[in-house]
């Protein structure tokens, strides 16, 4: 009788076998790319098997939607956890699900929805994993209510390289807790997660969308909005003079009237090229924020629509990011304290328009004062502005680092998973309780984005 | 959708190898629509994620036990224990094998028995004696993952290929036998699929997705189809590889 083979074998782990291909891997930017040793992991106990033979350092990533290189690791493994997406219980009475960690937001709507539950908080794309939600301590439309995603998470199970297992919850390891949300995936390895999902009766959002001319009438609209679960704004980020700023304000709300659960046709749209370095340019992307602009014919519409145009109007596009083209794009997003807010973003919003630099279209929305439990966390009452920028040689960088001091000089931070180019510099200033935090990394894992902050280098 | 009108009454599967990525991504469709599963598998902790898993989804009666299927001696016994759990069975889903490998197998015969033993010979002795019980009540469907790879010998796996294309041939000559006895029995021919098996490869496009593979394979099993090819393309595929005259075939460096 053969025996089974060992479980290393059924890995097929190329770092075991001494032939360690390297393999560019890009982040959703696609600036940098860098070799690693990509090893997909696909039960929870593969981490623990496979780290005492981990020597490059190593990191978690799961479907690399960071922007820069904080879901990178040059030279080192990667261990993508899409494979961990196993349900693991679910209550229908408190909307608790339990699953393991590489488990994607777009999986988790699949289930819950039919069952009449939705995300507890969800970004802009719903093809990021559990495990990358917590450790980016994402935010979305509802902070303002339900502050970040790390608010929903009751608890998960830390595995650190040597073999130790944590759970955390706010009572139990609170600390190991209050470091992984948002801890960039550094503190160790998320195995699973309870995450409270909310009751809804409907696919269903009643929409609104209203114009508006600069910061003050953002400001009164969001004032008015308050009791709105849902609110983004769009802003033209290419206008100056009597357009300066102007935006649509959108907002809304599940709908209360019982409808389908049931799902709808998938739509797969691939952006199928690089767009070539000329199709980005000045022009093209203020006709794009004008058109975007004047889509909305009248100063305000209502409508009813489908949850997955609301919340992810880019998904329609896989690969959109490929617009950008083989050069890639800089993404940067800031928030800035109330103090500060609006002196803040007309300064920033000023200096973007005069660069002619600008992104498409840019994300802005005040955030609410809900505390994440996260130690490192992005978030913090104010206005947060979201861009991006195609990289264009000697131009793109000296402007992200001209908008970053402006950042600090009104007391504001910028957003790890959105970063490839903030200064070791300027990030120890935007969050000072680095230190304090690198106690919890775990020895084994690092990331390409923490080298470059914070100096440390990878490995054991 | 006709699928699911279909299973009013919840089906009742036997999954053999149900940590496998294919077995366990085809197995979250069928607890979708609320089937009752027995699942073995060698490895404790993976079955238990996986039993936790379709539970979750809606499976309506999960229940495991603990196998290594090299041992062909214990068959009878885990194969009576699962249908007595699950009171009858509708749907015998064979999907355990490995790829083993293949450079290690050219050198030394020991690593090349244990690919075949595990990938033809114990596939053999399950489907002998459930092909035995299925016959007795003349309904079943036994379906089975075989491989394109055993359609032509190539020289980057043909000791897994040829483990596959015994398989294949079994399951041909098998369902001449109990088709007129009202068994079905369904040989599924995937391509490469993106799973923990294959998770060592380069990747290019001709990898599958193991979700569109699954859906296909619910499919094939509900209709009771004969042979299928996961995704369909590679019919066409392997029927050109096969017509590839050998002193060509030869030459080729596939």
């Amino acid at each position: 009788m053969p025996a089974a083979p060992p479980a290393t074998e059924q890995l097929n782990l190329r770092v075991s076998e001494g032939q360690t291909p390297s393999a560019p891997f890009e982040s959703w930017g696609r600036y940098p790319t860098y070799g690693a040793t990509v090893i997909p992991l696909h039960w929870q106990n593969d981490f623990s098997a496979i780290a005492p033979s981990l020597l490059n350092g190593a990191l978690p990533v799961g479907m690399g939607r960071s922007y820069g290189d904080a879901c990178l690791l040059k030279d080192g493994n990667l261990l993508v956890t899409t494979g961990m997406n196993r349900l693991i219980t679910f209550d229908p009475e408190t909307g608790l699900l339990t699953a393991e960690a590489g488990i994607t937001l777009a999986q988790i709507l699949d289930f819950a929805v039919p069952r009449g539950f939705f995300l507890p908080v969800s970004p802009g794309t719903k093809y990021v994993t559990l495990g990358g939600a917590i450790a980016n301590d994402i935010h979305g439309k509802n902070h303002h209510m339900a502050g970040t995603f790390g608010c929903h998470v009751t608890q998960f199970e830390l595995v650190r390289s040597d073999g130790t297992r944590k759970l955390c919850s706010p009572m139990e390891n609170p600390d190991w807790y209050a470091a992984t949300i948002g801890g960039l995936g550094l503190t160790g390895f998320i195995s699973w997660a309870t995450l409270r999902l909310k009751p809804i009766v409907s696919r269903l959002i009643d929409y609104e969308g209203i114009q508006f001319h600069g910061i003050d009438e953002f400001l009164a609209l969001t004032d008015e909005s308050k009791d709105v679960e849902y609110t983004v704004s769009w802003v033209d980020v290419t206008s100056t003079g009597k357009n300066f700023a102007r935006g649509i304000f959108m907002q809304g709300d599940h709908s209360a009237k019982r409808d389908t659960l049931l799902p709808s046709p998938k739509p797969k749209l691939v952006f199928p090229f690089d767009a070539p370095g000329f199709a980005l340019n000045r022009l093209s992307v203020s006709l794009f924020n004008a058109a975007f602009f004047h889509k909305q014919f009248s100063k305000h519409s209502v409508a009813v629509q489908d949850y997955e145009p609301f919340f992810y109007p880019l998904d329609k596009v896989l690969h959109w990011n490929r617009m950008y083209g083989k050069r890639g794009l800089l993404q940067f997003q800031y928030v800035i304290p109330w103090e500060h807010a609006k002196e803040g973003t007309v300064a920033i919003l000023h200096e973007v328009a005069k660069s002619g630099l600008a992104s498409f279209l840019a994300v802005l929305k005040a955030f609410g004062d809900v505390p994440s439990p996260g130690m490192m966390s992005f978030p913090k009452p104010g206005i947060t502005l979201a861009l991006d920028f195609p990289i264009k040689q000697d131009r793109t960088f000296p402007l992200v680092h001209r908008l970053a001091d402006m950042v600090y000089e009104f007391g504001g931070r910028l957003y790890p998973a959105k970063d490839a180019a903030m200064t070791a510099m300027q990030y120890q200033a935007f969050y000072p309780q680095w230190q304090q935090f690198a106690r919890y990394r775990d020895p084994l894992l690092t990331s390409s984005f923490w080298e470059r902050v914070t100096g440390e280098t990878s490995g054991i | 959708m006709t699928d699911r009108q279909n299973s009013t009454t919840p089906r009742k599967i036997l999954v053999l190898g149900a940590t496998s990525g294919i077995a366990e991504a085809t197995c979250r469709i069928w607890a979708a629509q609320g089937a009752s599963f027995f699942l073995v598998a060698r490895n404790a902790e993976k079955l238990a994620a996986v039993a936790a898993d379709l539970k979750t989804r809606g499976a309506s009666f999960v229940d495991t036990a603990i196998a290594d299927l090299d041992d062909t001696d214990k068959h009878p016994a885990l194969l009576a224990h699962a249908i007595n759990s699950l009171t009858g069975m509708d749907v015998a889903y064979l999907a355990h094998g490995i790829l083993g490998d293949q450079t290690h197998a050219e050198q030394d015969f020991n690593t090349a028995a244990q690919i075949i033993h595990t990938n033809f010979m114990a596939p053999v002795s399950l489907v002998t004696w459930l092909a035995n019980f299925c016959v007795q009540r003349r309904s079943g469907t036994i379906a089975v993952l075989s491989s394109v790879a055993g359609d032509r010998g190539r020289k980057s796996n043909y000791v897994y290929g040829s483990s596959k294309a015994g398989l294949s041939a079994f399951l041909d000559g098998l369902r001449n036998r109990v088709d007129r006895e009202g068994v079905k029995v369904v040989t599924i021919k995937p391509g490469p699929v993106r799973t923990a098996m294959t998770a060592g490869m380069p990747k290019s496009e001709k990898f599958a997705d193991v979700d569109a593979v699954a859906e296909a394979i619910v499919k094939a099993v509900a209709k009771g189809k004969d042979t299928v090819y996961v995704p369909f393309q590679w019919r066409g595929i392997m029927f050109v590889v096969r017509h590839i005259p050998e002193r060509v075939f030869k030459k080729l460096n596939l």
